[in-house]
């Protein structure tokens, strides 16, 4: 199954038989203060350069999230994007929980973007997936239902089946959808990992849809964060996970190494190309 | 023997283990020690040590879950003993907690919640994803000394503020006081909305709430 979005020129494939995607996660100010302060003074140099190094360190597509407090994302959404569509050629995932910023925004992509999210509550299936069509874009569906975020792999399950069951009520086709299981961390409850896991192993059974993560939440409140979520990088991807809203400049290596060994990587080219390119200089180039 | 006891009480919060914790409590029950005394001199002592070192780094989030638990375990033993003897134990102050609404992150509110109880706080946790009115009824139910209002998303933040202002309006901020907390939260964004406390982190917010409560 193929979820393709695409910018001015270039194409992005989420695909469940092709290399794994990189949705780079950092235009969001969650948590970054600094990307918080620029946006707040207007000021688009910061965002300007955490897209340019995304794309150098190997994203497939761009999330855009400028949600702040005190601000009104359907002010600063647009501007953000309209930036992005103007400067740089890479396809777009844009990142509200607010309709009307979505609406604000989404005519302003040149291509098909990919939306971030809908989920399986009434309120949100009704305000965001009417835009996803009227848009001709694709869409994350985070598997939350009416009761919140479960632990039960089957509850999730079923909040998956609801998203793709009103969207194709709308013409939406399961290609458009990539589900999302949720990841929360490792640190507050054990067994969190493996309930994503087996989610991620049950949507695609059940669908064979796309699936996207949420990667950097698990390791949350444990030391050595990167290696915890190389590690579950690893185990999702082998449960069939497709694509992740993930850090490219931290985890690109390890995600071309995960492909190479998966046997979607022929004689190891795209590793290597990616490993001459980000080396160090001591490295020979190639002869 | 006691001291023994006390310090057996604080090791086994401090190595989180649940069993222990609540086995010492039977022991101390057995013993005639005043159930006050082994929570106050004993466990919570643990927990401040626990609390101290996760604040340093030295101790990380699944210890400190685990610490929670083993605090809760002894509590569940001794509580019973102490309203026997007529007597319960001081509340520093009730404290009625949420996450607002739209936003459903639960870890870093109940860590809060854990530490308050732990420390001495009558906690009422609301959960995830409450509405701005079930909060401020239940502050009035309970007579609340502190509402704490946890968003994790720069988009429910303002809610936080929306709740203040419910608050100021029914003129309940003179004998309620307001803590907020979450990963976007600002120094910046505490004063603009003229909240009372708030904390980077779970231990943190056991100093502001004790701060609030000598206030």
């Amino acid at each position: 199954m193929k979820t393709t979005i695409s910018s001015k020129t270039k194409k992005a494939t989420i695909s469940t038989d092709g290399p794994f995607t990189v949705i780079g996660e950092k235009i969001n100010p969650t948590g970054r203060k600094k990307l918080a302060a620029a946006l707040q003074e207007g000021n688009f140099d910061y965002v300007r350069d955490l897209a340019r190094k995304q794309i150098e360190a190997g994203a497939d597509i761009l999330d855009v999230n400028v949600g702040m407090a005190g601000t009104d994302d359907v002010d600063y959404l647009p501007k953000i994007v309209k930036m992005l569509v103007d400067e740089f050629d890479i396809p777009l995932c844009i990142d509200t929980p607010n309709p009307k910023a979505l609406a604000a925004a989404l005519p302003l992509v040149q291509g098909r973007a990919l939306v971030n999210s809908v989920n399986g509550e009434e309120k949100s299936l009704e305000a965001v997936l009417p835009l996803v069509k009227e848009h001709g874009a694709a869409v994350i569906g985070l598997t939350i239902g009416e009761g919140g975020i479960s632990n039960d792999p089957e509850v999730r399950l079923a909040a998956a089946a609801k998203i793709i069951e009103r969207a194709g009520k709308l013409g939406i086709p399961p290609e458009d959808i990539v589900i999302d299981p949720l990841v929360m961390t490792v640190g507050a409850d054990s067994n969190a990992g493996l309930v994503t896991l087996t989610t991620i192993e049950m949507v695609r059974r059940e669908f064979g849809v796309n699936v996207n993560l949420g990667a950097s939440n698990v390791s949350f409140g444990l030391p050595e964060r990167d290696v915890i979520n190389q590690a579950f990088l690893a185990l999702a991807i082998g449960a069939g996970a497709t694509c992740a809203i993930t850090d490219p400049m931290k985890y690109s290596l390890a995600i071309k190494a995960i492909d190479l060994l998966r046997g979607r990587d022929s004689y190891g080219a795209k590793y290597l190309k990616y490993y001459r390119a980000h080396a160090p200089e001591a490295v020979p180039p190639k002869v | 023997m006691s001291d023994e006891l006390l310090k057996a009480m604080a090791q086994s919060i401090i190595d989180g283990e649940a069993e222990v914790a609540a086995d010492l409590a039977k022991q101390s029950i057995s013993a005639g020690m005043d159930p006050l005394d082994s929570i106050t001199k004993g466990y919570v002592a643990g927990v401040n040590e626990v609390g101290d070192s996760y604040a340093c780094g030295n101790v990380f989030l699944p210890e400190l879950v685990m610490a929670g638990e083993a605090m809760k375990a002894a509590i569940a033993v001794l509580e019973p003993e102490l309203k026997k003897k007529g007597a319960s134990r001081e509340v520093l102050g009730r404290v009625v907690l949420a996450t607002v609404e739209g936003d459903i992150h639960e870890i870093g509110k109940s860590l809060v919640g854990t530490m308050l109880t732990a420390s001495g706080f009558e906690v009422f946790d609301l959960g995830v994803n409450v509405p701005a009115d079930q909060i401020i009824a239940k502050a009035e139910e309970v007579n609340a000394d502190i509402v704490g209002l946890s968003a994790l998303l720069t988009t429910t933040m303002v809610r936080q503020k929306e709740v203040i202002e419910a608050m100021d309006k029914k003129g309940m901020r003179n004998k309620t006081h307001v803590m907020v907390g979450g990963a976007p939260v600002t120094k910046d964004w505490v004063q603009k909305i003229e909240a009372d406390g708030y904390s980077e982190d779970a231990v943190g917010a056991v100093n502001a709430a004790k701060n609030l409560m000598k206030g």
